[in-house]
């Protein structure tokens, strides 16, 4: 019986912490926000040198707790990049029965880029700057297309840290990985709500300490604002929505791994639960930072439009409460 | 992350398995005393193969067992499995016996641990007073030694005292020292409740309940206690209740009870035939989102402690969490229960033997849930914890200015 990190998985998490935090600090954020570009160049590569591109893999030793533990870093500084499609696309095409070894390699090491498409979304992140597209759509199948059969049109996106693009491809571009019945179709699209579940919880997280931080620093009435119980209680609130979560996550995350019975709805309540908490969590914490949170220079904003964007991403909440409440069969 | 709990603790499994098989139930006809007798040396052989009391030395009664949280999960397992009796409940194990262990004498030890085990000694916790609630250490209930220096006299109230009219002895805090600051004030005593300076009553709950089961209050008007049972040193009792606390907090939880809880409140939406109402499925599964994020914190509190890893804050937040839940529950209950909600569920609240009940049993839960917000240390006083235990956030002025 083991239901807590390893030292291992705390110790990949630490090194993934270790470089994004570097290339992520508030202010290159802004710098990143404020600029054209919806992809960094820089900080992917060195996320990569980390050897962390085929942690889902089938021969990695790792699995999708791994990948949830990068992604609720990625999450937590707020990182740009196409994360969830990268790891996703490697699993998809290791999986493969002759599998392309370039192009395995490729992705695994990131010199080749993917975003993740949901089925029926007209949105993909990072799509301007990317190679290739991974659609993930439960009832057509898993497709890989290039760039080039795309066509992309730029927004101006309200998530700053992963602006996204409007992205249009034909159902019978590029080529098919996974017929929808193939079981690998949902455990991919599972697999993805987990992911993203993971960023909610980095997020929540960070936007829960930077408050706490604030708290009992700022002083009012001669007092750290910390030391009141009206703000105290809101605090203690904030901590009780996320580090119970945290657990839901890492079981979402087991079960696939492990191909439990319980996976496919684990993946849907940890997706639904995670992106409601990290949409209620920043709005606590602007209204616990006060002013200073509302402000753009603060950097809160864009936790709380990273949240707006991952309750929406791949299906709201009431979508996938709907399909687990199907799933139990009630 | 593995969910199973390894060879070696499935072999113990079939041990535990084969015992109950053996030993467990009694035959129909057993009744009254007879069958009181058959648990108790039930008890006393299960103890005897290590698998209650493990936490208790031998020359009390107990099993005296290593910690191993792996086979205590197993034995719980098995023993709801089979319907058998586990340890004798109750504030006696959960706080008496361990705070005699760790600060008892050994008479004291030699005198109440074997005896609360084999469940002739029920204890009440004398703590709670109409003056002293979460503000605990302002107890009033005053002691006074007796001229010859050998008993406390005790004058004053105790509330909320759990089990109150089955209770044999009491545990409290009493003011001994006035003058001292006050949680330096306080003194630790056992006492024997049959005796004349000792009123108790019962308390009518909301939920209807009373009698035999409920809440009690005590009044002490010279009552006496020996001073050797006095735990602790003089004026150290806060200290001392320290420990029990941690105790009774470790005892609330109960992620199976929950998850219990919660498949019945989907058996409740089929029953009124609301399963099928998008909104209740909605909420049914946001409340799932946190009965779940429950079960699996409580798996890796298990599993921490297992390891000897500490879990961090989550350990904090187990009690306010199960009562948020709750609260919840009963809301969404109080939707489904229609008209139901218009008739007093037999036995409203109580024990014993209830007759068949309808939805309208649902009641207890949604009145009960009520009850968790306040037992067991309230949840404000949980917020408070979090924030300054958890988060580490400054301690309220007031509070630290007493200390």
């Amino acid at each position: 019986m083991h239901f807590h990190l390893t030292e291992e998985q705390a110790a990949i998490q630490e090194a993934v912490r270790g470089t994004l935090a570097d290339h992520w600090s508030l202010e290159r954020l802004h710098v990143f926000a404020d600029g054209d570009a919806d992809f960094d160049r820089g900080s992917w590569e060195a996320l990569m040198a980390l050897g962390l591109g085929g942690v889902l893999a089938p021969d990695s030793g790792t699995g999708l707790l791994e990948a949830a533990l990068v992604c609720e870093v990625a999450g937590e500084v707020a990182a740009p990049g196409p994360l969830v499609g990268q790891l996703l696309a490697v699993a998809a095409i290791a999986h493969r029965d002759g599998r392309d070894a370039d192009l395995l390699e490729a992705l695994t090491s990131g010199t080749k880029t993917v975003s993740l498409v949901h089925g029926g979304s007209s949105y993909a992140l990072c799509a301007r700057s990317v190679d290739q597209f991974l659609v993930v759509d439960r009832a057509r199948g898993v497709r890989l297309v290039g760039a080039a059969d795309a066509t992309i049109e730029p927004v101006r996106a309200s998530d700053r840290s992963r602006p996204a693009s409007r992205v249009e491809i034909a159902t019978d571009a590029g080529y098919s990985l996974f017929a929808a019945d193939h079981p690998m179709t949902a455990r991919l699209a599972d697999a993805a709500l987990v992911l993203v579940a993971a960023d909610a919880l980095g997020g929540a997280q960070k936007v829960t300490d930077m408050s706490v931080a604030y708290a009992k620093e700022r002083e009012q009435f001669g007092q750290p604002i910390g030391r009141f119980q009206g703000l105290k209680h809101q605090l203690a609130h904030m901590a009780l929505d996320v580090e119970p979560a945290r657990a839901l996550v890492w079981y979402a995350a087991y079960a696939w791994d492990a191909d439990l019975p319980d996976a496919a709805r684990a993946a849907a309540m940890a997706k639904a639960h995670l992106c409601d908490i990290y949409v209620r969590a920043t709005r606590a914490a602007v209204a616990a930072h006060g002013g200073i949170g509302y402000t753009w220079e603060y950097g809160l904003h864009y936790w709380f439009r990273r949240a707006a964007f991952n309750r929406a991403w791949l299906g709201s909440p009431a979508e996938h409460r709907a399909r687990a409440a199907e799933l139990a069969g009630w | 992350m593995d969910l199973s709990y390894g060879e070696a603790a499935e072999a113990f499994r079939g041990e535990v398995r084969a015992f109950l098989a053996s030993h467990w139930p009694p035959t129909n006809e057993l009744r009254g005393t007879e069958l009181k007798n058959f648990i108790r040396e039930f008890r006393r052989q299960a103890t005897e193969q290590g698998y209650l009391y493990r936490a208790i030395p031998k020359r009390y009664g107990g099993s005296e067992q290593p910690v191993d949280v792996i086979r205590a999960q197993v034995i719980r397992e098995e023993f709801q499995r089979a319907r058998a009796p586990m340890e004798v409940g109750g504030n006696g194990m959960n706080m008496t016996v361990p705070t005699l262990l760790e600060k008892g004498t050994e008479e004291q030890r030699e005198l109440f641990v074997r005896k609360t085990l084999e469940g002739d000694y029920i204890w009440g916790q004398g703590y709670s007073e109409p003056g002293a609630g979460s503000d605990l250490a302002s107890v009033r209930t005053k002691g006074e030694l007796s001229a010859d220096g050998t008993k406390w006299i005790i004058n004053g109230q105790k509330i909320w005292t759990s089990q109150g009219m089955q209770a044999t002895h009491m545990f409290m805090l009493v003011r001994t020292e006035p003058d001292a600051p006050k949680h330096d004030g306080i003194t630790y005593l056992l006492i024997d409740l049959d005796q004349s300076g000792v009123t108790r009553r019962p308390i009518r709950q909301m939920t209807g309940e009373e009698g035999d089961h409920t809440f009690c209050e005590f009044f002490f008007d010279n009552a006496e206690t020996p001073v050797a049972w006095q735990v602790g040193d003089r004026g150290q009792g806060w200290y001392v209740s320290r420990t029990t606390l941690k105790h009774e907090r470790a005892s609330i939880g109960g992620a199976d009870g929950l998850g219990r809880q919660f498949a019945k409140l989907v058996e409740l939406a089929k029953e009124v035939n609301r399963i099928d109402d998008p909104l209740v499925r909605d909420k049914l599964t946001q409340i799932e989102g946190f009965v779940l994020s429950h079960r699996y914190s409580s798996y890796r509190i298990f599993s921490c402690a297992a390891a000897g890893d500490d879990p961090g804050p989550v350990s904090l937040m187990m009690k306010l969490l199960l009562t948020e839940i709750g609260h919840e529950m009963a809301l969404l209950a109080q939707e489904l229960l229609g008209e139901h909600a218009f008739v007093e569920p037999a036995g409203a609240g109580g024990r014993g033997n209830r007759g068949p009940r309808g939805p309208e049993k649902w009641m207890d839960q949604i009145m009960g849930s009520l009850g968790n917000s306040i037992a067991g240390g309230t949840s404000n006083i949980q917020r408070n914890i979090i924030g300054e235990r958890g988060l580490g956030l400054p301690r309220d002025l007031a509070i630290s200015a007493e200390r």
